[in-house]
């Protein structure tokens, strides 16, 4: 008979929708409404993991975002699997598949649990004092096998089928959690007409008041009271109303992210929905309103299945109509408990006994005994049997001196158990507000703000119902206000038959067991047990930031919710301090586990990263062109023909542009428009060259120093009229030449009129070099005079092509005849055809950036960047001749005259050619004087690029060498592994040293 | 993420802006510079633990530079003004900052 835990009626969940579920195999039923937890319950079923170390039986703790034990797998298919999921806040759906974690064969024999036999070995910091030598065992033994044994669940192998959305929100006021006060507050704030973004991160709002059924607000029900403040504010259309919804990270300035989950728990989610929505909300004003944690009870053996937090027991009971056994003990130092004890005796469940540390009880001590249940007051659990689940309970009393006296068994196959609440911290004291330590309750409670925030209820501390409401609705009205509305201010609830859950213990409680043998868990998902947090200190620990990592205690996925202030009180024992002088370690994001799938977002495959084509990209791709990715640009590398290698591709368009006509895509150079009445003087002080004289339609290599005088980018820049330029950059430095132009634009000099625009990507640039290159291009351009005499080397003329408005550049990076010709971009392919058909016709070819990188190289073109560093100045690079010597200030020139920058023994750029002219260098090689250096010799300087060069016949490279310009002539060496690469040290220039080809 | 106010587009996200170091160190001229001096305004920067007034770039809005004072601790932005605009006293930002601190502290 399935379902044999379930109460008759009551409850939250609707009984007319059985769903139907797996968990480890075995077929079970619940009701839509149910958590996988509560369905387990209601099925009698309380074993569902196995502990992290000691592989120990574990059961349901907790009812909500806290559970240290059930976690669980849920599967849709092997893609959609997600570990590591508390069953507690799982919904169940028709068919779902739930797997528990970390036990090998199965839950009821798991072959590790030998462990928990070897516990004595396995004390703090027991990795680190066993596994030391031999220290390569590390990753390959030890670390491996020790993963497999204390594991979590599996990642699935597959990539994630779901999609993931991101939605930017605003509003006046945020309020994280929807229990008594965020419902207040969200009232009060929705009243002052506020934009209002309500979230919790239960598929139902209410908080406590779902679990109550005894308290009254203004004369209604508390369940009733929440339902009818949810539909008001569900139907208002300036509040978001947002369940299954977590607040995970408070960043600055109010910036908060939340992670709504849209259809895990759907049994078919439509294909049309995104799994989950990341939230990054900016709020004016922020109302936290996050509750509280009730706390264990650290008494031997308070782990095995069977044993759950009092509150949670009453919580299954009230909201989905099930018993947590049918013979349950109560062990507390809180008032709740007795709320939960009187509500399942209530309900007919058998309660032995309550045990109440307290030595006086509590204000319902009174209340059980007239129910008719037994407590003990001075009472404390001494440990607890049962193999898979509790079966007995034992308890003494404690005596004046601190010792404790055993008293009895109790029978039982359950027990709850409740220490106290912890206010949930953990967005306040992310928005790096200062908690602060209440020493009369021993909490710790928000203090100063860092932001515009506020909390209310439980997480601020405050307890009975009532101050909730109150506090709640004045909470929101303070935000609405401090948002800049206008408010109707404050109010006062009335309740009735409510319980102010007064009463806590921290720490590990007394007993009569040898204290060397017995388990009192406080962490429970990480198997840290009290004995190990006092070992830790003993060993030396002091801050609890230490025994933390020491004893891995509060850092599980859980980060210690349930743990980490009875760690903090017994190290606080241990070291004889009180609780604040210890300390609290930090709270950090994600309050629960979060999906990489949310970060990641649409950021995946080809939206991972912006990629950037010119114009001509997809007419490459058909001509079968290999492409490079140089930023976020795809450029042509190289066109190899059928069966043709990378080699002999290149070598053949190198032959090509020397020998007839080659084109080429130059469009991703950065390009951008100076314009202004002050554009010359502008230029004339940017770059180191002089500008001023530079006529209208001419051309000038520039280069660009920052003021520390090292070379920061060139480019050709040409004079287009009187008061604009053309500029170009290196495909990289675009950006930043733009912003190093702009910063001295509008802060430097801000007396200019000169105006930036960046044009990379309005013009489409074919560059066609090669003897050939007039004869190609000449029948195309109209309105413009190619010859010799009329436009020389370095000239830029304004015309068209083929009836398009073109910058015809008479330039070269090949050292050959050459021109640019810019089009705007829509053009770009339909001219590249045409300019392409006039030069296959006349025997060239089109070629690609690996090309373009060998024939520059050839010349000794210098790239900047590949060639430079940073460090380099431009007379180092060879290319002082265009400092402007006689300016009065140019952006270089003070850093130039630096006397550490004109001591010799400076990097210089050398051309370097093999002794074997068929080994090719690699670049970023080191050069050294002797072929076999002493260990530790210093290098003399590097190669920066080598080619082999076809139309030379041998390798060429690029180098900076000190001295370098000195040493012509001598032979260096580049040491390899496989043995030193002789080399002469030659001019840079290796092709055409007179540059006859470039004006012919 | 911080919230900026940029001095010409009001309150806009961190990412729109680029932080370009620290403000108010001129631009030495060529002549009559020592290489101490050039190698201070190169490389030497204050670095404080509190008020800092820096250089910032709207540079996925409107572009413009402006300057900003911030504490280096907290994060938070005390005041933003346009280039050329005189450097903040800091010493009196920081007494107002304190003051306030100290107010707030004693309000609870």
């Amino acid at each position: 008979m399935s379902q044999t835990f379930r109460r008759p009626e009551g409850g939250r969940i609707k009984r007319n929708k059985p769903v139907a579920f797996r968990f480890d195999g075995r077929a079970l039923t619940g009701y839509e409404g149910d958590t996988l937890a509560s369905a387990l319950l209601a099925n009698g079923v309380h074993l569902v993991g196995r502990s992290f170390k000691y592989h120990r039986p574990r059961g349901i703790l907790t009812a909500g975002a806290e559970e240290p034990n059930a976690l669980v797998t849920v599967s849709r298919d092997a893609a959609r699997s997600t570990p590591n999921l508390r069953a507690t806040q799982v919904e169940i759906y028709e068919g779902m598949t739930a797997e528990s974690q970390n036990r090998w064969p199965s839950l009821a024999f798991d072959a590790s649990a030998v462990n928990d036999l070897l516990s004595p070995i396995f004390v703090s910091g027991f990795y680190y004092k066993t596994f030391m030598w031999p220290a390569k065992f590390w990753t390959s033994v030890y670390e491996p096998r020790i993963r497999a044994a204390a594991g979590l669940g599996k990642a699935p192998e597959l990539p994630d089928p779901d999609r993931y959305q991101s939605r930017f929100a605003h509003c006046d006021v945020l309020v994280i959690g929807a229990g008594p006060a965020g419902l207040a507050a969200a009232l009060a704030a929705m009243e002052s007409g506020a934009r209002v973004i309500l979230c919790d991160e239960q598929a139902e709002m209410g908080g406590s008041l779902l679990s109550d059924p005894d308290v009254t607000i203004e004369g209604q029900s508390g369940r009733q009271w929440s339902t009818d403040v949810i539909m008001a504010l569900a139907l208002s259309d300036r509040v978001t109303c947002l369940t299954r919804t977590t607040a995970f990270g408070y960043f600055a300035d109010n910036f908060v992210a939340l992670a709504e989950r849209i259809t895990d728990h759907m049994a078919t989610p439509p294909a049309s929905s995104p799994r989950e929505r990341l939230w990054q909300v900016r709020a004016k004003q922020v109302v936290i309103a996050t509750g509280a944690l009730e706390r264990p009870l650290v008494f031997p053996e308070n782990d095995r299945p069977g044993i759950l937090f009092a509150d949670a027991a009453r919580t299954y009971l009230n909201r989905y109509g099930v018993m947590a056994g049918r013979k349950t003990v109560v062990a507390t130092a809180c008032d709740s408990a007795y709320l939960a004890a009187l509500d399942l005796h209530r309900a007919g469940v058998e309660v032995p006994a309550i045990l109440d540390i307290r030595r006086e009880g509590g204000a319902l001590t009174a209340a059980a005994r007239a129910a008719g249940i037994r407590v003990e007051t001075g009472a404390t659990v001494t440990g607890t049997r049962g193999r898979l689940r509790v079966a007995s309970v034992e308890f003494g009393h404690v005596q004046a001196d601190g010792s404790v006296r055993h008293d009895a068994v109790l029978p039982c196959d359950s027990l709850l158990m409740s220490g106290g609440w912890t206010p949930t911290l953990h967005m306040f004291s992310q928005s790096r507000g200062k908690l602060r330590y209440e020493e009369v309750t021993g909490r710790y409670l928000p203090g100063r703000s860092a932001e515009h925030e506020r909390s209310a209820g439980a997480c601020n501390g405050t307890m009975a119902l009532g101050a909730v409401l109150d506090e709640g609705y004045a909470a929101g009205e303070n935000a609405a206000r401090a948002a800049g509305l206008a408010t109707r201010g404050t109010k006062t609830f009335a309740v009735a038959g409510a319980t102010t859950p007064d009463g806590q213990v921290l720490g590990a409680l007394p007993h009569d067991r040898n204290p060397g043998r017995v388990k009192a868990f406080v962490d429970f998902q990480h198997d840290v047990t009290a004995k190990d947090i006092k070992l830790a200190v003993r060993e030396g620990f002091r801050s609890i930031e230490h025994v933390k990592r020491y004893t891995t205690t509060g850092m599980a996925t859980d980060q210690g919710k349930t743990s980490n202030m009875n760690a903090l009180a017994i190290a606080a024992g241990a070291l004889d301090k009180p609780i604040p002088a210890v300390g609290l370690t930090t709270f950090r994001m994600p309050y629960t586990p979060t999906t990489f799938g949310i970060f990641a977002n649409t950021s995946r495959g080809d939206l991972f990263d912006p990629v950037r084509r010119t114009s001509t990209h997809d007419w490459a791709a058909a001509a079968g062109a290999e492409f490079e990715n140089v930023g976020m640009w795809k450029r042509a590398w190289y066109f190899p023909r059928q069966g043709e290698s990378m080699h002999a591709a290149v070598d053949r368009e190198c032959r090509t542009v020397r020998a007839a006509v080659g084109i080429f895509d130059a469009s991703t150079l950065g390009k951008i428009e100076v314009v202004g009445p002050d554009a010359a003087e502008f230029m004339h002080r940017i770059y180191v060259n002089p500008f001023l004289k530079l006529e209208v339609g001419r051309c000038r290599y520039g280069i660009m120093c920052r003021d520390d005088g090292f070379v920061y980018d060139d480019g050709v820049v040409g004079r287009i009229a009187a008061d604009r330029f053309h500029v170009t950059t290196t495909t990289g430095g675009a950006p930043r030449v733009l912003s190093h132009m702009e910063d001295y634009l509008q802060t430097e000099w801000t007396d200019l009129k000169v105006w930036l625009t960046s044009t990379t990507e309005q013009w489409a640039v074919i560059a066609v070099q090669g003897p050939k290159a007039r004869e190609a291009i000449a029948p195309l351009i109209e309105g413009i005079d190619l010859s010799k005499a009329a436009m020389p080397h370095m000239s830029v003329r304004m015309g068209t092509i083929l009836g398009v408005p073109c910058r015809l550049f008479r330039m070269s990076f090949t050292g050959e005849l050459g021109f640019e010709i810019n089009v705007p971009a829509a053009y770009g392919k339909a001219i590249w055809e045409a300019v392409h058909a006039r030069v296959v016709a006349l025997g060239g070819c089109p070629y690609g950036t690996e090309a373009m990188h060998v024939l520059r190289a050839e010349k000794g073109y210098i790239i900047v960047g590949q060639d430079t560093d940073g460090t380099v100045t431009p007379d180092e690079a060879g290319v002082g001749w265009a400092v402007g010597k006689s300016k009065p200030d140019f952006v270089g020139k003070r850093g130039l005259a630096r006397a550490d920058l004109l001591k010799p023994g400076r990097t210089q750029l050398v051309g370097l050619a093999t002794v074997d002219p068929k080994v090719v260098l690699e670049e970023g090689a080191q050069i050294t004087p002797d072929a076999d250096p002493a260990p530790r010799t210093h290098a003399i300087g590097h190669v920066t690029s080598a080619y082999h060069s076809a139309v030379l016949g041998r390798s060429i490279a690029l180098a900076m060498v000190e001295r370098g310009r000195s040493r012509l002539g001598e032979t260096l060496h580049v040491p390899m592994p496989g043995g030193a690469i002789a080399v002469t040290v030659v001019d840079p220039v290796f092709y055409d040293k007179e540059g006859g080809r470039l004006d012919p | 993420m911080l919230l900026i106010t940029c001095p010409i587009c009001g309150p806009r996200p961190e990412i729109e802006f680029r932080n370009m170091g620290e403000a108010h160190i001129a631009r030495p001229t060529p002549e009559g510079t020592s290489d101490d001096d050039m190698a201070a305004f190169l490389y030497l920067r204050s670095n404080p633990k509190g008020l800092i007034a820096e250089r910032w770039r709207h540079v996925h809005g409107c572009a413009r530079f402006f300057n900003a004072v911030r504490h280096t601790v907290t994060d938070k932005f005390v005041t933003v003004y346009e280039v050329g605009a005189p450097k903040p006293d800091l010493a009196a930002l920081a007494a107002d900052l304190a003051a306030d601190l100290a107010a707030r502290e004693a309000g609870r």
